[in-house]
């Protein structure tokens, strides 16, 4: 069963030091489809660090890696990623008349595929 | 190579060379007005016009900053007045705070081909100089902000004059400047520092920097004459817009002493009445002292009805207008230099203070003896757009139209002034001199301002007509530096126009001490404080005198 | 290593909007590298360090293919003059001379240009129109801030150094102890590695900020608010009040804040809110907001466009002058809808970071691309041509995230033209043509000087 989850892109520092290696780099590509979610709720959620999960919306969808967060740093039902192609494919494009589509708000599904 | 040109025909209008409406011809030849042409000119037949120099705008806000941040403030401003390009001419956005291309070329459609922005702070000097460089057609210099310098208010509280002095020319020097400008002296402190207070009197001073507004007008107004900058210390006063500022004004007038000084939209500086309550016109006042003292220039900073936008580096002012409407607001702090406030404004006729503003800048153009001294400004876009020029001009040289619009504005206000009894009427020469000749001459620019042999070839024709509003809204041609901008009041090529500072002499040693200030209190790096000469482009350092 | 070192300083770091002046490069001229980039933080070394000269790289490409840089400029110039709806966008990561060159291009065709300002802070630029700013120079926090109120934002990652050279620990005139004068604290949704600078953490439900914000607007008015704050909002009475009592008391008081409330559920408004509120504290005391700024030269591209266009972003040239709106000239609806024939991309990769209905019209139509390296979008496009680095290779105006100008200084020469080169070239092409269409079509260029283009 897939949970709904929020996703948060944004920017980190392994993202602003890749990006400098070149944006087609595998280590641009790692970083940007790996994402952060709290500990516990790894646990709660039966995935393990390394699991390839599949992040599904109305928009696309994506595989990205997990990796634990320690606690207490993300909320529960939240997850990050670092800026970059996959969360394109997961982006809504309206920007209800303001230029800006939602960047850093974004509703997915998340179930483990492997 | 630009073609030699005869203006033939045209009635002159140059008081600088004692010259009031004869036929005469003019020549043009390498961007200059010449005797005699060295080769045969083209001839433009400009019989029955009048041909002028160009306008100089000793006072405006045209670019910077500040100035841009007016304008990312206000699309509504830009949106009901478009401007479009042409094959010559760059597309732009109007409005009271026009973008540089717009600004440039709604200068030249005027017949003004100098304008000076009167407020930089240093650290902004670059960002000016880049605008300029897309601000079409007309020459440009500007004044820097150094009158809440706290490394220069330092040196004053110590008595270190002539390390003052040197400070003063490093820093005309590192921003490209052409004068130094005061802004509410002593009054940046108080305001960033103190919870938003403000220095209320020219001799008290603030807790942080122990130096009164009077030190500062002073060490400025003595060292800036003792460089020889062309134009001397340009003064906004403190108080600007409270009733009862007009003693301030005065205070601040006798601080110069016989020294030359020059003081901003004084207008705004000549209000009577109690502090907080309604102002009264004290134009008499003001205008008696500047009549008596010809060591004093001055502009006047009319206002206009409609839109305006006040943008000025006095921030306790912006944010006393903001509590009116308490409509959109902007503050901005410049460390260790200055303060900034915009606000969206109108001046409405049925409004008690906007009529007597109104009132009060037009009798100091009437009751003002020497027109040499007193220059026309709407201190744009403060007290109206520069586009508002020709129907100021209109209320100056005709008498029935000024009462036609005195009537239609508060009558209890022009009540409380002598406006209705002034009978004067400008001239053309005397337009002439207020628009042209005198900020030439305040601004020490030998080679504007008039159409003697040598002076540099920017010329207005307009066609006659009753209607001054009319006839100086739409000249006929334009000329700068020899080139036809505007032939048959169409633009006919783009021009670049040059950019005017000043180079005083300083003592080299004087960096030792600027620079440990730098280091503790700047956020950027010494070394890349200073504008390099690559921005400089077509350029001209006016000599100091 | 050669022998053949220099070293550059008060260089300046281009890499993120703080833009920070002080680098001490060390250049080897033989390899065209820099092999130390002193004063630089984690971000900036790497932007220095992984900066070399492809020799082999073509300057100039036409469909993937090597061609001169003449035939891609001819090609480019033809393709926007060609096109019935052209757009320009980018120029976060260039000069501002080689932006007023992209502003120019894009008026002489009528076309429509705007910036990465419009997925970063453009919804704080309408905010700003909507109510205005108290704002200052980051020196001003320097000096004077004893309360500075990060919010949505993540400087530790995204600004490394803005705690230490603006903000948190910088000494300043009336800061001499630096963090030890001053209260700090970051609101966000989630814990960033920012949260351990600050003495205190505030942290808000995801999408609510504009509710917190606008609490806080009116505890300052002294009004009373929902008692279920907390529920909504994650954050207690408690706590508001007492963030409110500091606010209203400190002398010199900042709010910076970040994409975390631009990007989210009430964009325009949540920045708004925040600007509404330091206006606000202004009844009180000294209070001032700036946004944190990303690309090193973003701000200068919406100074360009202001003052050549009057507006900051999303401007529209197709009636002969500029128009403003946000959301209809603005590159993401523009794509997503598919009006767009021709785009002129300049330093930047949208093709890696847009919402992917836009990427996706971007693959259908020709592209001319500006930039240093091979990029998602570079590969895409019809044009591309591969330009010198600014601030390395280049130099040129920025502007810090304050509104500060920097020069930059050159590190070392590359063989690839600046972008400035490259568009001021497309222009002079795009004008030739533009004005030999207008005469094509009967607007006689020289009997009738001043026939306007636009009536083309």
């Amino acid at each position: 069963m897939p949970e709904t989850m929020l996703l948060i892109p944004g920017r980190s520092s392994k993202q602003g030091t890749s990006l400098n290696k070149g944006k087609l780099g595998e280590e641009y590509l790692d970083i940007t489809s790996t994402v952060e979610i709290d500990v516990d709720e790894m646990t709660r959620l039966g995935f393990n660090s390394g699991d390839k999960l599949r992040l599904k919306n109305h928009i696309g969808e994506a595989v990205v890696t997990c990796v634990p967060k320690k606690a207490g740093h993300l909320p529960e039902g939240m997850i990050f990623i670092a800026y970059g192609p996959t969360s394109s494919r997961l982006m809504e494009s309206d920007t209800a008349g303001s230029g800006m589509p939602l960047s850093k708000h974004i509703s997915v599904e998340v179930e483990k595929i492997s | 190579m630009t073609e030699c040109i005869q203006l033939a025909g045209g009635k002159v209008h140059d008081p600088a060379n004692g010259i009031d409406g004869d036929i005469r011809d003019l020549y043009l030849e390498q961007g200059r007005i010449v005797e005699t042409p060295s080769s045969k000119p083209r001839k433009i037949d400009v019989s029955g016009m009048v041909v002028m120099p160009g306008g100089v705008d000793i006072h405006c806000h045209i670019a910077g900053p500040k100035v841009n941040l007016a304008r990312k403030l206000q699309p509504e401003d830009h949106r009901r007045d478009p401007h479009p390009g042409t094959e010559h001419t760059r597309s732009g956005a109007g409005g009271t705070v026009p973008s540089t291309f717009a600004t440039g070329y709604r200068y030249a459609t005027l017949g003004y081909t100098t304008a000076m922005e009167a407020a930089v702070p240093p650290i902004g000097a670059r960002h000016v100089i880049e605008e300029f460089h897309d601000t079409p057609v007309i020459d440009k210099g500007f004044y820097v902000l150094l009158g809440n310098n706290i490394f220069l208010q330092q040196l004053i509280k110590a008595g270190r004059k002539e390390e003052f002095r040197h400070a003063v020319a490093w820093w005309i020097n590192a921003t490209k400047a052409y004068t130094a400008k005061l802004v509410n002296p002593g009054g940046d402190e108080p305001w960033k520092g103190k919870k938003n207070s403000n220095v209320k009197n020219i001799d008290e001073k603030s807790d942080a920097i122990e130096v009164s507004p009077r030190q500062v007008i002073e060490s400025f107004i003595e060292t800036v004459n003792d460089l020889g900058l062309p134009h001397p210390p340009h003064i906004h006063c403190n108080n600007l817009g409270h009733s009862g500022n007009f003693e301030t004004t005065l205070e601040t007038m006798k601080t110069a002493g016989d020294k030359r000084v020059h003081l901003a939209h004084i207008q705004f500086h000549s209000y009577a009445g109690e502090p907080g309550k309604n102002p009264k016109s004290a134009s008499r006042q003001i205008a008696e002292y500047v009549n008596e003292h010809p060591n004093i220039t001055c502009d006047v900073g009319q206002v206009m009805f409609g839109k305006s936008t006040i943008m000025t580096a006095d921030a306790p002012l912006a944010y006393m207008l903001r509590g009116f409407k308490k409509a959109k607001w902007v503050n901005a702090d410049t460390e260790c230099e200055s303060g900034c406030g915009i606000v969206p404004f109108s001046y409405q006729e049925h409004v008690y203070v906007h009529a007597l503003q109104w009132a009060i800048g037009l009798e100091l153009f009437l009751l003002s003896k020497d027109p040499w001294r007193i220059v026309l400004s709407t201190d744009h876009p403060n007290g109206g757009s520069f586009m508002s020029y020709p129907k100021l001009i209109r209320l100056l040289m005709d008498r029935e139209f000024r009462r036609e619009e005195i009537k239609r504005v508060n009558q209890k206000a022009i009540n409380g002034t002598i406006l209705n009894e002034l009978d004067r009427e400008y001239t053309l020469n005397e337009i002439a001199i207020i628009t042209r000749a005198g900020p030439a001459r305040a601004l020490n620019l030998k080679n504007k301002g008039h159409l003697g042999p040598g002076a540099d070839a920017d010329i207005t024709i307009y066609d006659e007509m009753d209607d001054k509003e009319a006839m100086f809204n739409a000249p006929r041609y334009v000329v700068k530096s020899g080139e036809v901008i505007i032939e048959d009041h169409e633009f006919r090529q783009d021009y670049y126009g040059k950019f005017l500072h000043t180079e005083p002499g300083y003592d080299e040693s004087i960096v030792s001490e600027v620079r440990p200030f730098f280091e503790n209190y700047y956020s950027i790096e010494f070394a890349n404080y200073a504008v390099n000469d690559s921005y400089l482009h077509d350029h001209e350092v006016i000599p100091t005198v | 290593m050669s022998e053949n070192i220099k070293v550059v300083e008060n260089a300046t770091c281009t890499f993120c909007g703080c833009v920070c002046d002080d680098m001490i490069l060390t250049v080897d001229l033989d390899e065209k590298r820099i092999t130390k980039s002193k004063n630089a933080c984690i971000l900036g070394k790497a932007w220095f360090a992984e900066h070399y000269i492809e020799e082999d790289a073509p300057a100039a490409m036409i469909d993937n293919k090597p061609v001169s840089i003449e035939e891609a400029v001819e090609e480019a110039a033809r393709t926007l003059v060609n096109a019935r709806f052209p757009i320009t966008y980018g120029l976060s990561d260039t000069t501002c001379e080689a932006q007023r060159q992209a502003v120019a291009i894009t008026d002489s065709i009528k076309g429509n240009i705007d910036t990465t300002t419009s997925v970063c802070h453009g919804p704080s630029g309408i905010a700003l129109q909507g109510v205005g700013e108290s704002t200052m120079t980051l020196g001003e926090v320097k000096n004077r801030a004893d309360l500075v109120i990060y919010w949505g934002g993540n400087p530790a990652e995204s600004h490394p150094r803005h705690f230490g050279r603006y903000a948190v620990t910088a000494k300043g005139m009336f800061t001499p102890r630096g963090k030890k004068d001053r209260h700090v604290v970051v609101v966000d949704v989630r814990r960033t590695p920012s949260a351990p600078a600050a003495n205190q953490f505030i942290q808000v439900k995801p999408g609510k900020d504009f509710e917190v914000l606008w609490a806080l607007r009116a505890l300052v008015k002294n009004r009373a608010i929902d008692p279920d704050i907390e529920a909504i909002t994650g954050v207690s009475l408690e706590t508001l009040q007492e963030l409110v009592d500091r606010m209203k008391n400190c002398r010199y008081g900042v709010l910076f804040f970040g994409m975390g409330l631009t990007m989210t559920r009430g964009r325009h408004f949540n920045s708004g809110a925040l600007l509404a509120l330091a206006t606000d504290l202004n009844e009180y005391t000294h209070f001032v907001a700036k946004p944190v700024r990303g690309h090193g030269n973003v701000t200068g591209a919406d100074n360009v466009m202001s003052w050549q266009t009057g507006y900051p972003f999303g401007v529209n040239f197709s009636r002969g002058f500029p128009r403003f709106n946000p959301g209809e000239f603005t590159t993401v609806d523009l794509l997503a809808k598919q009006d767009v024939d021709a785009a002129l991309i300049i330093a930047t990769d949208p093709a890696s970071n847009f919402p992917q209905a836009a990427i996706d019209h971007l693959a259908k139509i020709p592209v001319i691309c500006l930039d240093t390296k091979t990029s998602h979008t570079s590969q895409l496009a019809h044009v591309a041509f591969r330009t010198s680095t600014y601030g390395i290779n280049t130099e040129g105006t920025v502007y810090r995230m304050d509104d500060v100008p920097i020069t930059l200084r050159k590190a070392f020469d590359s063989p690839f033209p600046t972008d400035e080169e490259i568009l001021t070239a497309v222009k002079k092409r795009v004008r030739e043509l533009v004005l030999a269409k207008g005469r094509a079509r009967g607007a006689t260029g020289e009997s009738k000087a001043a026939a306007p283009v636009q009536a083309i």
